[in-house]
């Protein structure tokens, strides 16, 4: 990735004797899917949030499509239905690997995986969560119990501590997240609605490059600062995405 | 005598029977999620989804659906008054924490000795579908399983040692299948109740694991 697709957009002002003066204002908005996909290399690991079809940044992933980048590796909870955008995704081969909880056998990420046709890593949806809140909370490493005892724990590390066998585990870092929140300000901060935080906010965190698309878009202040679950200075770009 | 089995409700609710009000608990896919419909909606249990649910309600009505309020199923919800979300990270916490009073998960197997099956057929098998499956398995306080006492063939499902890849080991306190409510001891499983006409030397039959009479 390159470091101008990690920066926001600002806007410059020009003194009047022409010289342009420091960014004034923060905002994070774009204004299109193209300036949104800016920058997302070939390669990419790309944290995908949503649960079904709640916090699901579709439009985002159809905007990932058009841009074209490939070789991806794909973190999400699941490989997606047949019909999702991570379908879509997968059946023009742009997916190389693909992190998540389960794979449904009757989907095209569960008949790519019968045939050995596509690299997934099966994950415990808990720690999954956990490697990626490491990785925002730069925790380099931790040890839970949950697989610990299991095929998943084959040829890991384990340590018994305080009486349980525990299994290694690493964090788990994005190149960009895609993400959905229900309202956002141009700093970026954001809320969301009912149960579509789920993966949303951790994701937000682990990132190099947060991209969110929002339901609404509030004035800077109108959000009630204790409302706010992803503080702008865990988001990059945002694109306004009406319901 | 004849025994008529329990059909998927009828173990939902033998299970729902036995929740305490106060408790905090996770209802696994399958028949586990329908226990929460044989809870008294007067009894204060409050349920848990993964996808950061505290507090999950009944189905809405068709016409009040909120898209944006699902479960772990992707099955659309309601919040109970007093509900709240957190996001994913946060969910297991509570899941493995030792959060929950009690998570209910269906299984493959269970083994004597506390073992739980209930992710993959086999270790060769592609396709894996672990889920929460494992965190919520060794995080809460209790767990129970709500299963077929034997697979459609016969075989015994309530085993020695677990046949098929283990979910997590030494985690289930109590299973109630089609037949019976086994509670698992430092002896092995002691029959808790069964249902009627049911006699114990015919539960043994269709039981790999000694049964202890309760």
């Amino acid at each position: 990735m390159t470091g101008d697709a990690r920066q926001f957009t600002a806007t410059v002002s020009t003194a009047a004797d022409g010289r342009a003066t420091l960014p004034r204002m923060i905002d994070k908005f774009v204004h299109s899917m193209a300036d949104a996909m800016t920058g997302i290399a070939d390669g990419s690991t790309i944290l995908l949030g949503g649960f079904g079809d709640v916090g699901t940044p579709t439009a985002l992933l159809d905007g990932l499509i058009q841009q074209g980048a490939r070789d991806l590796t794909i973190v999400a909870v699941a490989g997606g239905r047949d019909g999702s955008a991570i379908e879509q995704l997968l059946s023009l081969g742009r997916v190389r690997k693909l992190i998540c909880s389960f794979v449904r056998p009757a989907s095209l990420s569960g008949r790519l995986l019968q045939r050995g046709d596509l690299e997934v890593e099966i994950i415990p949806q808990g720690t999954m969560a956990e490697r990626m809140r490491a990785a925002g909370a730069g925790i380099t490493g931790f040890y839970t119990p949950t697989g610990a005892d299991t095929l998943l724990a084959e040829g890991r590390e384990t340590r018994e501590i305080g009486g349980r066998l525990c299994l290694l585990e690493y964090p788990l870092p994005g190149d960009v997240a895609l993400i959905e929140a229900w309202s956002a300000d141009r700093w970026g901060n954001l809320t969301y609605r009912d149960s579509a935080q789920n993966f949303n906010p951790v994701m937000a965190m682990a990132a190099k490059l947060t991209i969110a698309m929002t339901r609404n878009v509030a004035a800077l202040g109108e959000l009630a600062p204790e409302t706010i679950v992803t503080p702008g200075i865990f988001v990059n770009r945002v694109l306004h995405v009406p319901l | 005598m004849d025994i008529t089995p329990l059909d998927r409700n009828g173990m939902a609710a033998w299970c729902a029977r036995d929740i305490p009000e106060g408790w905090l608990v996770n209802l696994g896919i399958g028949i586990p999620t329908l226990v929460a419909d044989f809870v008294p909606a007067d009894r204060e249990v409050i349920f848990h989804a993964e996808n950061g649910v505290i507090g999950v309600g009944p189905a809405p009505a068709p016409d009040a659906i909120n898209p944006f309020l699902i479960n772990a199923s992707t099955t659309h919800v309601t919040l109970r008054t007093g509900g709240s979300y957190v996001h994913h990270a946060d969910s297991f916490a509570i899941a493995r924490g030792g959060h929950l009073d009690l998570c209910v998960l269906g299984a493959f197997e269970v083994a004597e000795n506390g073992d739980i099956a209930n992710w993959a057929r086999s270790a060769d098998e592609p396709v894996k579908q672990v889920g929460g499956a494992m965190d919520l398995a060794i995080g809460a306080q209790r767990l129970w399983v709500v299963m077929e006492h034997t697979t459609r063939e016969g075989e015994p499902r309530i085993r020695q040692r677990c046949t098929y890849p283990l979910t997590a080991k030494g985690v289930v306190k109590r299973v109630y299948t089609n037949l019976a409510v086994l509670d698992l001891t430092a002896h092995g499983f002691v029959v808790r109740d069964m249902i009627p006409g049911m006699t114990l030397e015919a539960l043994q039959e269709r039981t790999e694991a000694r049964l202890l009479s309760g």
